[in-house]
């Protein structure tokens, strides 16, 4: 029997096969699935404004990808933090396990961060909610929109990270909050798989 | 400590990948291809990515089949919601391109 399963086996047990070995992943996974369908259904008239518009922009050489591309690699680098800090955890070492959590919230801060200097940049060249020197006026507004709410989910990432380091500490043995650490990766994991799709969607086509 | 070992792949090989990834895509846009290439690279590479981060980093490739199930249903969804777009896409695209060689007809003559 592997440390881990044993693990989740002391914190809720399982009930059959099919489900999962934890209801709060389950509930967890639940969200995310409700949560894409929100960002697909953004992305997906996104897609039909441009498609319809006759003067849309090339998001690429008005936006710029080079600070959007740095992004991209940090929350990159983020998820591998959080996948280490439940690495350690994992292996019984809440101070490391915590170090690499408070790694992975200071990553999604910097993000938050470079996101909030992009905007304002932007802003100065005339790139508004409701109009934009370059063309479609809707584009300046989907672009706040979309971004807007990814950085939202980042922001909220990170105050949920910060909680769980408080719930790592406390708790007094780390197998007691490896279910709630594996939880919040999950979140975090899937705040970067949006923005992939977000970088790819609304920056790089 | 079998399924430990499961449970964790070699996560710096997907962060290597997923990097690569993203420089292959900044590099796709830049290259002398049809519009329609890139834009059909593009969507394959984030699937591709997307695919990695959820199949290795949220572990749903160790997960149990219910997991799964729920984790595929956002992606019928987006699906379906193409084809809901599609038929509003296509009578606006029409009417557009029609006024455009409207507005640039005269100009010709």
């Amino acid at each position: 029997m592997s440390q881990v399963a044993s693990m989740h086996g002391a914190v809720e047990p399982a009930e059959s096969p099919l489900t999962p070995e934890s209801w709060g992943k389950l509930g967890m996974w639940i969200f995310l699935a409700g949560d894409a369908v929100g960002f697909g259904t953004l992305l997906a008239g996104y897609g039909a404004m441009r498609a319809t518009s006759a003067d849309w922009p090339s998001p690429y050489e008005v936006l710029g990808i080079n600070l959007t591309a740095a992004m991209t690699f940090l929350l990159i680098c983020s998820s591998v933090t959080m996948v280490k800090a439940l690495e350690w955890l994992g292996k019984g070492d809440k101070t490391r396990a915590n170090r690499f959590l408070f790694f992975t919230a200071l990553g999604g801060a910097i993000f938050v961060s470079l996101q909030a200097y992009e905007w304002t940049h932007l802003i100065h060249r005339g790139l508004h909610i409701n109009g934009n020197p370059w063309g479609a006026s809707l584009f300046g507004t989907s672009f706040f929109l979309v971004t807007g709410f990814h950085g939202l989910h980042v922001t909220g990432g990170v105050i949920y990270l910060l909680s769980i380091m408080r719930v790592v500490a406390r708790r007094p043995s780390p197998a007691a909050s490896y279910n709630a650490v594996e939880i919040t990766g999950l979140y975090w994991h899937f705040v970067d798989l949006v923005w992939i799709m977000v970088f790819t969607f609304m920056y790089l086509l | 400590m079998a399924t430990a070992e499961h449970k964790h792949p070699n996560y710096m090989a997907i962060f290597w990948y997923l990097a690569i990834l993203t420089v292959i895509e900044i590099a796709v846009i830049y290259m002398p291809l049809a519009k329609f290439t890139i834009g059909v690279l593009l969507c394959a590479l984030a699937l591709g990515k997307a695919v990695l981060v959820a199949m290795y980093f949220m572990h749903l490739r160790f997960e149990t089949r219910t997991l799964g199930m729920v984790a595929i249903t956002p992606l019928v969804i987006a699906t379906l919601l193409v084809f809901v777009l599609l038929p509003d896409g296509f009578a606006v695209m029409k009417r557009t391109t029609g006024a455009k060689a409207a507005a640039t007809e005269p100009a010709k003559r």
